[in-house]
């Protein structure tokens, strides 16, 4: 743990514990006689309200406080763990959380009322959880003779008590003496136990509370006489106003600024990082070596070095890359709550699994995948599964199945959500689209498309068709999203089997392999991944205009978008132009451009805010001669060749 | 010399604050994230005073106590437990297992200076 601020620290850790308490919480749900889910739950809560009353969340604690006394019950065995009391904890902790951000005021009503149904639901007297009231302070009239005598086994326990007599000393102690009487005799002198009293006098300032400060450790073992005591009413009035006068500036505590984004990078990746770091500075040493030869440059050498940089600045970026990285798992856990919170809301029975938690996502990418996963799992839950008679009069077993999993292939991770419901019923889908305009009665759709409709911004809003296909709320946001991530959304569904929904993302944001391309004077750049093939532009293609835009690539007609109109360029068209066809899901478009210049690694660098409306492209980079090539947004150019397509179709059909 | 304090506790964020007001103080501060990280590093090295927290996974503090009693190198090292609970019945269970005192949180960093002042007498 490095940084100086505990209260962040603290507040960090405090989310994990919180989550944690969840995730035991859900699986004492599932199992509620383990005793070490109770025992886990209850250091949870009590390791949250210790820390919690350190760093000054005195609301916190003290909440904490009574759902940890309420909860101790069932750690002794006072009352049992049921349903009830899972889902009272469940809403409690959700309740700490909140006191946790401070920029939420505290709900007392729901405080109150979750405690109410927390005695409950650990039955009879509750009790004990008043605190004593406040000792009354005596001040000790005149000089006062103080005898004492520790127990033998003190010093075992890691007293001494010459600290003691320090202290008393310090206190303003005269006239100390040694008792010797119950020295044993020698032969049973064990050296360890401590057998000498003391007895000494003592001002009359002091007070008892100052001498039970001194013995506050051994008090309840020791002898230990105080003559000529003189009790002092007021005094306990001071104590209270003085405690409540402290009291008050920790509740005005001022809300901190937001916290640092942090992450937590485990030690070896820093170290794998070091080691490249260190290699780089020996190769930047050769390098500089060759520069101080001067006259004739050693080619070889030279080479050696700038392959050597080139392989360690690849690694870096790897090595660096990796240390964004956060397991998938963290989000997934949060859907556990989720899914138990739905299934109790709609009264279906779900069983919910995750596979592949260890894969690993950038935390940019896990952060921004919560909301339309949200979605996702909810209209599974909610539309998708059945309810247990209709899944048992169907022939399936009475509890849904709701599955996500993490998969990586090459440079993109697949998030799956998949369910075993009811399915999307492509009639009610077709239906609704031909309502609502989005397609023509007649129009021949493949089956992907018809699904794909669902993803229409329209089509969503139309809250009927959420009954009829059990599909439809946000999902124009949720693609909206994933795209954002230059992701993509793949559907499969079959009619009373269950929907899978494949969210394609690429493993990060920060660095892409593009090719590079020339159109007209300017310099663009296409993901490496969207690029299917490259041809050559048939002369004939070349030379017409707009009339035919659309190419014959092995039987298959693919539309085209001649970039240089796109782009409005005057320069002299090269003589033999290229054809980069590039294709997401099962579109494809070709883009026609001057010339190819080649692959490169290129940091994507985000367009200003003023161009930042701008669809074609998503970013841009800087090349190696310091140039700026722009980033085509090849979602976007594939979406405006389908409407040229569809433009098609119409004209054939007229 | 400075005295060494071994801080037992599994809350990193307790363990910094600990730290913080010990070393603050002029101690120098070893940390443990629970009993049994305690333990073989109390065996490993002679600490002048130990402060652990009760409630922790692995080996929980009453435990570690027992064992560091046991054990020869801090047989008689003054040990400070960290509590919430204010009630007797954990503070006596703690002392039959030998530990010197204790500290109920919430506390203020000054009140650990001077209860380690007062173990330790330095």
């Amino acid at each position: 743990m490095s940084g100086s601020d505990p209260v962040a620290a603290f507040r960090v850790e405090a989310f994990e514990l919180l989550d944690q308490i969840e995730n035991d919480l859900l699986d004492l749900g599932q199992d509620l006689g383990n005793r070490a889910l109770v025992d886990a739950v209850f250091r949870g809560l009590h390791t949250l309200k210790g820390s919690g009353s350190m760093f000054g969340f005195d609301a916190l604690a003290s909440f904490t406080h009574h759902c940890e006394t309420a909860f101790d019950r069932v750690r002794k065995g006072q009352a049992r763990a049921t349903a009830a009391l899972v889902g009272v904890i469940l809403s409690a902790r959700d309740q700490m959380r909140a006191l946790l951000d401070e920029t939420i005021a505290p709900d007392e009503a729901a405080q109150a009322a979750i405690l109410a149904a927390l005695q409950a639901a650990v039955a009879d007297d509750g009790a004990a959880t008043t605190a004593p009231a406040a000792d009354a302070a005596n001040v000790i009239e005149d000089a006062t003779r103080l005898t004492f005598r520790l127990a033998p086994s003190a010093m075992a326990n890691g007293n001494n008590p010459l600290n003691l007599l320090g202290e008393l000393r310090e206190l303003g102690a005269t006239k100390v003496c040694a008792d010797l009487s119950r020295l044993p005799p020698l032969d049973q002198l064990v050296p360890g136990e401590c057998h000498i009293g003391w007895t000494m006098l003592l001002p009359a300032s002091v007070t008892r509370d100052d001498i039970e400060d001194v013995f506050m450790f051994v008090m309840d073992d020791m002898e230990l006489t105080l003559e000529e005591l003189e009790p002092a009413s007021a005094a306990s009035e001071i104590i209270a106003v003085a405690e409540t006068g402290t009291a008050a500036p920790s509740q005005a505590r001022t809300p901190s600024a937001p916290a640092a984004e942090s992450v937590r990078v485990p030690a070896e990746r820093l170290d794998e990082l070091m080691n490249r770091v260190g290699e780089l500075v020996i190769a930047q040493s050769r390098l500089a070596q060759i520069a101080a030869q001067g006259g004739t440059i050693n080619e070889i050498a030279l080479r050696a070095v700038s392959e050597d940089i080139e392989r360690l600045s690849s690694e870096l970026r790897d090595t660096t890359m990796v240390l964004r990285m956060m397991q998938v798992g963290g989000l997934f856990g949060r859907f556990r709550r989720l899914v138990h919170d739905l299934a109790q809301e709609t009264g279906k029975s779900i069983e919910f699994s995750t596979e592949g938690e260890t894969t690993e996502v950038d935390k940019t990418v896990i952060e921004r995948l919560a909301d339309p996963m949200v979605h996702l799992i909810r209209n599974s839950c909610d539309h998708g599964l059945e309810t247990a008679e209709q899944r048992i009069a169907n022939g399936k077993a009475g509890t849904g199945q709701i599955m996500i999993t993490a998969t990586q292939t090459g440079g993109e991770v697949i998030i799956t959500v998949a369910d075993d419901g009811r399915g999307i019923n492509r009639d009610a889908v077709r239906a609704k689209a031909e309502a609502q305009g989005l397609i023509a009665p007649d129009a021949v759709l493949a089956d992907q498309d018809v699904l794909q409709l669902i993803f229409h911004p329209g089509f969503s809003t139309a809250a009927q068709v959420t009954n009829l296909s059990g599909r439809g709320v946000g999902m124009d946001v949720v693609k909206k999203t994933i795209e954002g991530l230059r992701g993509t959304i793949r559907m499969t569904s079959v009619e009373g089997q269950g929907t899978r929904i494949m969210l394609h993302l690429p493993l990060t944001l920060a660095i892409v392999e593009c090719m590079l391309v020339r159109v007209g004077s300017g310099c663009y750049a296409i993901p490496l991944s969207a690029v299917e093939e490259c041809l050559e532009l048939p002369a004939s293609e070349a030379a017409g205009g707009k009339s035919r835009s659309f190419l014959d690539v092995r039987g298959e007609l693919i539309p085209f978008l001649r970039m240089r109109e796109a782009f409005a360029t005057d320069w002299p068209a090269e003589l033999h132009q290229k054809i980069v066809i590039v294709g997401a899901g099962d579109t494809r478009v070709g883009l026609v451009i001057d010339q190819i210049i080649g692959n490169a690694q290129t940091v994507i660098k985000p367009l200003s805010r003023f161009h930042a409306g701008l669809g074609t492209f998503s970013g841009a980079t800087i090349l190696g001669d310091g140039t700026v090539a722009l980033i085509l947004d090849v979602g976007n150019l594939l979406a405006s060749a389908q409407r040229q397509s569809a433009t098609r179709a119409v004209g054939e059909a007229a | 010399m400075t005295a060494s304090i071994l801080a037992v506790d599994d809350s990193p964020s307790l363990r910094m604050a600990v730290r913080i007001a010990l070393s603050g103080a002029g101690y120098s501060v070893t940390e443990a994230g629970d009993g049994v990280e305690g333990l073989s590093k109390s065996n490993a090295a002679a600490f002048d005073m130990i402060v652990t927290d009760l409630n922790m996974p692995n080996m929980d503090g009453l435990t570690m106590i027992r064992e560091i009693r046991r054990s020869s190198s801090n047989a008689s090292v003054p040990i400070v437990f960290l509590t919430t609970e204010s009630d007797d019945g954990i503070k006596q269970q703690a002392k039959a297992a030998g530990a010197t005192g204790w500290l109920v949180k919430p506390f203020e960093p000054d009140q650990l200076v001077r209860v380690a002042r007062k173990v330790l007498g330095r």
